[in-house]
Order: structure tokens, then C-alpha cells, then sequence
């Protein structure tokens, strides 16, 4: 069998498709992440819990409404969405003069409290979400096995992520959005509502999270503890990528589930750290992230 | 920034932190007696312990007719969180302060562990199911110390045995990367290779903190083994579990440690086919169901687990031997109450006679089950299928094995 560094290729290759596929989800967390603090300068604490929060709403929309996995795709980044809306307006928008600390201090309390409240709620052996219908079976690639809608993850999440940058970058609603970023005062002289556009923007970083909550059902148990595994990681490729960094944390969402994916096969018990290991290198070299503006 | 304001805040915060851990308990009255149940009440052995345990407690002073014998007891609650520190200062405090005579629970070996020492130093009585660890009865064993439900050595004994005999001959281990993963695998792979079978690799991985298992699961499917050994709990358990079968893995799951609760979770579409160990399976016969029966109206939606019932059986010792020795016994030295509890044969609806062992070793015996299909299953709960019994006197490990200075005196 052909062999890449002395190990075989095809296990290889089944391993670095597995990274990229929880690159996938990395990348579309770390993006929301990264919309948030490069437009509104809070760093979210509350992502991996909102993230939960997507994944819960679609199983009580399964179990308790008869609505499946489709329309949950909508509904449960719309709920959880307006959630993130009700929170911003209530108290995060009460932080945005303050240090960064204050608004990390602030999302991490929420985090603890939502999680608490889902833990108690649900339990904490966490609920199974069948994968739907149509994106059942898999399909035999000769070295390894691709469950099928672990394809439909990595693709939708790719298609997320492009169209988000692209509305970001090149429309001229991301225009305005960044301008307001840049000088909030200027923007508003133009007629243009500053508050209300942060605001619906923390809610569209938090559909995001919530949508990743409801592609991760499937796939991982739900679980009122869920986010908070990923969180740390997230937050990781967001500071490799560079705080803010749209383009930036897309890349490095992907990039460091193929990272993670290689460590896994070469030495599993590193595969917990190798991304902190990176994330130490990247700051000691380029202390703005591999895609960050340097202040 | 103003650091005035942050450090106030931060020493507000964690006022309220150490507050709410603090148990709410108030002073013991000297003529009753009073149980603590230490559980794990908001974290991930929640539903597998947690407060159904504290019910279970409740259902035993109820079923002996505690208050009818005009016997005072009180039923105290905290939350361990996990933290050995924090379930050996709420273990501290009852025994010193709150007047508690009896611990209960106690799930996580790690904090299991820790409780063992404190019941020991303030010589009470300590009565553990939720913990797997079999070094309760081993090196670490104390007088004052019974281990009630299971431990590590009867699960690999009862799942590992029985799958190396029926032809589960090469085996692949998925391991948390801790004491209880490595000590799991350990006792495992003893019977496994005294049934002739071999252990072809294995995979320690990081815990906490892994959610995703494919890697390992395609690792573990190119190796040709037939057995794939779970040696992890909880929400890993079911994330291996339902990432195998997504990936197609067709050799033999082996759950070495698998509540009902983690079956409830994965659902019988998923976890159909498996093998697994449990002392205890609600219904299992007339007897059990009638517990379960019983503590339905406390949690109309859950069945109780192999601890739930370790607890409740537990409890009602104590009981027994509290109206056989006398307050006067219960109020004094907790190695002279375990005494008098190991010196009674035990009986019970969950696990039937049985005895406790003088290294602290609780005596019943274990099942291997074998989850329903959805197609098999009648309803809600009804997962299990027998297929293996081992027999009270073999199903832990020999007394002279452990190592515990009891059992040389």
C-alpha cells in the first residue's frame, strides 16, 4: 500500500477526513465568534452554551412539536438568535464602554447559568438525535467508511462560512457594518441606526453558534455539558486565526481539525493539547494571530 | 481599568461560590439518627445517581417503617461537584459538625476515595455504590468503608469473561485516559487472556474534554479485532457508542461500564446488540419490579440504576442493624456499626440475600444483558435481556486478591 512519512496512506487519509470534518465544525463556531468580537469587541464567553442551547431547541422541537431536523435547521438558529437579541439589549449592550474583561466575566455567567438551567431541565446523560432521513447510511470509499451526513456537515458548514464572509467583505450591508465598527458616531450621522445593527449582529453570531448546535445534534449526544467541551478549543482557533478575523478563523476552524485529525492517528494522547501547543507558537511569533491585523 | 472594583467583585463571586456549595443542613438532634447522601447532583453522573438516590434513601425509611418503629431519622443532601476536595469538606463538616452518622453514594472513584479517608479518620459509617473503583476493598480498604453495588473487578469479570468464552478472542480497547479507564482495561484484559484471548491494541485518549471518537473507532476496525472494549462512562460511553454505529463498525461493542440512564440516552436504534454488565435491571424479577414500582410516583420518568438501588438496599441495612444493635451501638464508633452490619446476612428487593465480606466487599450476585432491538422492546424502560449470570461467591474478586489488611487479620 502506498505510504506517506512510513505510515500507510489510506488510514491517513480516513484521518485527515475525519479532522476536517470537525474542522467543520470548529470553523463555523470560531466564525460567529470572530463576527462578534471583530464588530462589536465583546468576547463572547456565552458561544459554547448558545451552541448547546441550538442543539437542545431541535430536540424539543423534535419531541415536543413533530418538527424534524430540517425545519430546526431554520427554527432553532431564529429562536436561539432572538434569545442572543433579548440578552444583548438587556446587558451586554451595557458593557461596550467597559473593558473586554467585564463583557468575558458577563458571557461566562451567562454560559454558567443557561448550562445550569439546561442541566437541570433535561438531566445530563443527554438526549439522542436520530440523524434524518435522508442523509442516513454511508458510503464505502474503499480505506474507510463516510457516514453520509457527516458529508452534508462539512459541506454546509462550508457553504455557511463563505457566505458569511461574503456578506461581511462584499456586500454593502458588511460595508456599514464595519464602517459603524471603525466610528460609530460618523456612521450614524449617515442615518443609520448603529445600536440596532449590533445588535442584530450578536444575534446572527449567535444563529451561527445555534446552528452548529443543531448540525452537532446528530452527530454528538445533546448535552447540556457540550459546549462547554468545545468552547476552550474554539476560542484557541480564534486566537490562532486572529481575534476578529473572519477569513482568518474559517481557515484555521478547518485547518486545526486536519491538525487534530493527523495527531489523532500519530500519537492520540497529544491530540488534547496540540492546538494550545500551536496556540502558544502562534502568540510567541505573531502575537495578532496568523490572520490579524497587528494593533 | 478599576482593579478596586474587579477584586471586590471577584471576592463577591466566590463568597456566593463557596455558600452555594455548602450543604443546608441544620443540627442533628443527638436521640435520631441522620444520612447524608454526597451525590453528584448537577453534573454528568446526575441522572445516574443524583437526586433519585436521595429518593431512594427516602423510599428505605419508608418501606421499613422507620417512623412506625419510632426510629428519628434525618435525610440530609450536597453536591460533590465531582471535586474530591469538595466532597471530603462536605464529608468533614457533616461528620463534625452536623451531627451525620452515615454517608450514602458517594458516585466518582476519585471522590469516593477521598470520603473513604474521612470516614475513617472521624470513625463513621460509609456506605458507597456509586464509585467503580475496586480499590475500596483493596489496598485502600477500611473498617468503617462497604462497597455496595459493583466495582471495576466484577464488570471486566462478568463482560470481559463472558465474551472471551463466547469466542470474543481478540480484543481492541478504547480507554479514558485516567485511573478508572486504565484500571477498567486492566481488569479486563486479565480475563481476557486467562480465556485465551489477546488484546491486539489499545487507545488511551485525553479526559476529559473528548467528543469525538471516529478516529479511534477506524483505528480500532483496521486492527482485525473482533471485541471492541469501551473502557470509559457517561457521556463518552454514548458518544462512542453512537459514533460507531454511524461509522459502521461491525465488531462486537463491549459497554464495560453502561447505566441504564446512558441507554436511555443512545435509544435502542442505536444501542441494540450490546453487552453489558448491571447488578441490578429493574425488571429483572418480581421483586425488583415491585422496588421500582415503588419509587415510580418519586420519578415518574426515570428507572433506577444498579446505584439507585445500591442505595436504597444499603440504606435498609443500616436500618435492620440500627433496630438490631440499638441506638446506642449506632451512636458510637462507625467500625463497630459496620461490624454489626457485616455479622448480618443482607436481604433485599434489589439484589436479593446476600452478605456483606470483611474487607468491606458487599456480596451479590452479577448479570450480562444484552440491550433489546427496538422490535423486541415493549415499552418505555424495557431494554435488557439475560444472557449470563455469575454467581454471588465468584462474581467479585477472591478476598485473599486484593490486598486489604482486613482480610489478613
Amino acid at each position: 500500500m502506498l505510504s506517506i512519512l512510513g505510515y500507510n496512506a489510506g488510514p491517513l487519509l480516513a484521518q485527515s477526513i475525519l479532522g476536517l470534518i470537525n474542522g467543520a465544525f470548529y470553523a463555523l463556531l470560531s466564525l460567529g465568534l470572530a463576527v462578534i468580537f471583530g464588530l462589536l469587541n465583546i468576547i463572547n464567553f456565552a458561544h459554547g452554551a448558545l451552541y448547546m442551547l441550538g442543539a437542545v431547541v431541535s430536540w424539543v422541537l423534535l419531541n415536543h412539536l413533530g418538527l424534524g431536523y430540517w425545519p430546526s435547521l431554520l427554527l432553532a438558529p431564529l429562536i436561539v438568535g432572538a434569545f442572543g437579541i433579548v440578552l444583548e439589549r438587556l446587558f451586554i449592550s451595557k458593557l461596550y464602554k467597559l473593558d473586554h474583561l467585564y463583557g468575558l466575566l458577563l458571557t461566562f455567567g451567562i454560559a454558567l447559568i443557561v448550562e445550569g438551567l439546561a442541566r437541570n431541565e433535561f438531566g445530563s446523560s443527554g438526549m439522542s438525535y436520530a440523524v434524518p432521513e435522508a442523509l442516513r447510511g454511508a458510503t464505502r470509499l474503499g480505506f474507510m467508511i463516510m457516514p453520509t451526513y457527516r458529508l452534508w456537515v462539512v459541506v454546509a458548514s462550508f457553504v455557511t462560512c463563505i457566505a458569511t464572509w461574503f456578506v461581511l467583505e462584499k456586500t454593502s450591508l458588511g460595508a456599514t457594518l464595519r464602517a459603524a465598527t471603525e466610528n460609530a458616531a460618523l456612521v450614524q450621522a449617515f442615518g443609520v441606526n448603529v445600536p440596532r445593527l449590533i445588535t442584530l449582529t450578536y444575534g446572527a453570531g449567535v444563529a451561527l453558534a445555534a446552528l452548529a448546535g443543531v448540525m452537532a445534534a446528530p452527530v454528538y449526544s445533546v448535552n447540556p455539558g457540550m459546549g462547554s467541551n468545545v468552547i476552550i478549543v474554539v476560542f484557541a482557533v480564534v486566537v490562532i486565526g486572529g481575534m476578529g478575523s473572519i477569513l482568518g478563523s474559517i481557515l484555521t476552524g478547518f485547518g486545526l481539525g486536519l491538525i487534530e485529525g493527523f495527531t489523532k492517528f500519530v500519537y492520540p494522547q497529544g491530540s488534547g493539547v496540540v492546538v494550545f501547543v500551536l496556540m502558544v507558537i502562534v502568540l510567541l511569533l505573531r502575537p495578532a494571530g496568523l490572520f490579524g491585523k497587528a494593533a | 481599568m478599576n482593579i478596586d472594583r474587579l477584586n471586590l467583585g471577584r471576592r463577591a463571586l466566590l463568597g456566593t461560590a463557596a455558600a452555594a456549595s455548602l450543604p443546608a443542613v441544620g443540627r442533628a438532634q443527638a436521640s435520631g439518627l441522620k444520612i447524608g447522601v454526597l451525590t453528584d447532583l448537577s453534573g454528568p453522573y446526575k441522572d445516574l445517581a443524583g437526586p433519585l438516590a436521595v429518593e431512594c434513601v427516602r423510599l428505605a425509611l419508608e418501606d421499613y417503617g422507620a417512623a412506625a418503629k419510632g426510629m428519628k431519622v434525618d435525610v440530609v443532601a450536597a453536591d460533590h461537584q465531582n471535586k474530591p476536595d469538595v466532597g471530603a469538606g462536605i464529608a468533614r463538616q457533616w461528620f463534625d459538625q452536623d451531627g451525620v452518622d452515615l454517608i450514602v453514594e458517594v458516585a466518582n472513584s476519585g471522590v469516593a476515595l477521598a470520603v473513604a479517608g474521612v470516614a475513617k479518620d472521624k470513625n463513621k459509617v460509609y456506605l458507597n455504590s456509586g464509585a467503580a473503583t475496586s480499590d475500596l476493598t483493596a489496598a485502600q480498604c477500611n473498617a468503617n468503608t462497604i462497597h455496595w453495588a459493583y466495582d471495576t473487578y466484577m464488570l471486566a469479570k462478568s463482560t470481559g469473561g463472558a465474551l472471551a468464552k463466547a469466542g470474543g478472542n481478540s480484543w481492541f480497547f478504547i480507554t479514558a485516559d485516567y485511573a478508572f479507564g486504565k484500571a477498567l482495561q486492566r481488569d479486563t484484559t486479565g480475563f481476557i487472556t486467562a480465556n485465551g484471548g489477546k488484546v491486539v491494541g489499545s487507545i488511551a485518549y485525553p479526559f476529559p474534554g473528548t467528543t469525538d471518537f471516529s478516529s479511534m473507532l477506524l483505528q480500532a476496525q483496521s486492527s482485525g479485532a473482533k471485541v471492541l472494549g469501551i473502557a470509559n462512562a457517561g457521556t463518552d460511553t454514548i458518544n462512542t457508542i453512537k459514533q460507531a454505529k454511524e461509522f459502521g463498525i461491525t465488531m462486537t461493542l463491549a459497554g464495560l461500564l453502561l447505566f441504564i440512564s446512558d441507554v436511555h440516552a443512545l435509544g435502542l436504534e442505536t444501542a441494540q446488540g450490546i453487552a453489558l454488565t448491571d447488578s441490578f435491571y429493574w425488571d429483572h424479577n418480581a421483586r425488583t419490579r415491585a422496588f421500582s414500582e415503588r419509587l415510580k410516583p418519586k420519578a415518574p420518568a426515570a428507572r433506577p440504576t444498579m446505584v439507585h438501588a445500591g442505595v436504597y438496599s444499603s440504606t435498609l441495612h443500616y436500618l435492620k442493624t440500627a433496630t438490631a444493635a440499638g441506638m446506642g451501638v449506632m451512636k458510637g464508633p462507625g467500625t463497630e456499626v459496620v461490624a454489626r452490619m457485616k455479622a448480618m446476612p443482607t436481604d433485599d428487593d434489589c439484589f436479593g440475600p446476600g452478605s456483606i465480606r470483611i474487607d468491606g466487599r458487599k456480596i451479590h450476585p452479577s448479570y450480562l444483558w444484552e440491550i433489546k432491538k427496538p422490535s423486541e422492546s415493549k415499552g418505555p424502560w424495557d431494554y435488557y435481556k439475560p444472557i449470563a449470570t455469575t454467581p454471588a461467591d465468584q462474581a467479585f474478586r477472591p478476598l485473599n486478591e486484593g490486598g486489604c489488611p482486613l482480610a489478613k487479620a
